[in-house]
């Protein structure tokens, strides 16, 4: 029996080495962890127009409604996949986009990229210098925000939106913000 | 001898005063030394979110130049430190912080390492406690032997006695 305390140590570090992997294989990666920006106002950012629009977007624009934020760039190969879905909501009138171009090297890139493949934007907002998307804590494009009426937070999608992401959990969060008076 | 620890002592030295090859690009750098030092401390403590262990101070990636270049301007518009870092948390979270600030939830990072020796101190104290040495061996001295016992040893004796002689 005495001789059983000097394994104690033994087993402690392979249960710490294997809670240690558990957590690797299956757990949450530091980078998908729930936005501290959730149930928060959006930060605050004033963004320009892109090439050969007259209006930029704010985070002004986003109070009165439930809407959409999406960041996107033309560089952005996951953008494209999730693209003619967002063209699809907006052909549908589901919900309002506004749209943060990140990161273009060059200012004819997005606005060509949007002509080529469609524009689902309502309001754009250039964001050559990642001003934007660091006040939106954003790590990778594409990531989309669900904004309540009141420009609260309520959601944060990282990577794609696709059909059913949306159909079972970003359309059921936008319809319950709806009915929320006040 | 000495002189090879003079050397040593030399080339530490030299390594803790040149601080490693930062990411920082010439166009980036502040034209007042003093908010440039002060930019280059808060970007030291900063994660590159896109690469996870590196500080923005380090990485080449771009959105830790943009990170850079933030810090730098909410510097020039006369943010303090704290103010930059603050502002980082508000959208990251403290996963922005290379080092994590002591809170609850990261109480048990924290202390874990000095519960841990603790633990081992009284472990090792219990240990040793366990064993009185000497007195076990003075006991042993003082019991003589009783009868049985001097049987069984005088039996062993010659037992092995006759086996030497067997072999021989």
């Amino acid at each position: 029996m005495r001789r059983f305390i000097y394994v104690i140590p033994l087993i402690v570090l392979l249960g710490v080495v294997g809670a240690s992997i558990v957590q690797m294989k299956s757990g949450v990666p530091a980078s998908k962890l729930p936005s501290v920006l959730i149930d928060r106002p959006v930060p605050d950012f004033v963004l320009g127009p892109i090439k050969g629009q007259s209006v930029g977007f704010s985070s002004e624009d986003l109070k009165g409604q439930v809407t959409l934020v999406n960041l996107f760039g033309s560089w952005c190969f996951a953008c494209l996949t999730e693209h003619p879905f967002l063209m699809r909501v907006k052909e549908q009138n589901l919900i309002p986009i506004f749209g943060l171009d990140w990161r273009e090297k060059d200012v004819d890139a997005g606005p060509m990229w949007l002509e080529k493949w469609g524009n689902p934007y309502t309001r754009i907002g250039d964001d050559p210098d990642s001003k934007g998307a660091i006040s939106l804590g954003v790590t990778g494009a594409p990531e989309s925000f669900i904004v309540d009426k009141k420009g609260i937070i309520r959601y944060k999608q990282i990577g794609p939106i696709t059909p059913d992401v949306w159909d079972e959990t970003l359309w059921p969060i936008i319809q319950k913000l709806r009915q929320d008076k006040s | 001898m000495k002189k090879l620890l003079s050397i040593l002592a030399f080339m530490f030295l030299a390594l803790s005063v040149y601080s490693p090859v930062s990411a920082i690009e010439p166009d980036e750098i502040l034209s007042d030394p003093a908010l440039e030092t002060r930019a280059r401390e808060v970007s030291k403590q900063l994660r590159c979110v896109v690469c996870q262990n590196q500080s923005i101070d380090d990485s080449n990636a771009d959105l830790a130049r943009d990170m850079r270049l933030l810090v730098r301007d909410r510097i020039l518009a006369g943010d303090t430190n704290q103010g930059v870092l603050d502002y980082m948390v508000s959208s990251y979270g403290d996963y922005v912080l290379l080092k994590p600030p002591f809170k609850t939830s990261t109480a048990l990072l924290w202390l874990g390492p000095f519960i841990i020796f603790v633990l081992g101190f009284i472990a090792v104290g219990f240990y040793f406690r366990k064993r009185p040495v000497e007195k076990t061996i003075s006991t042993i001295n003082h019991t003589p032997l009783d009868d049985d016992e001097r049987a069984k040893i005088e039996r062993a004796l010659s037992s092995t006695n006759e086996n030497e002689g067997n072999t021989k």
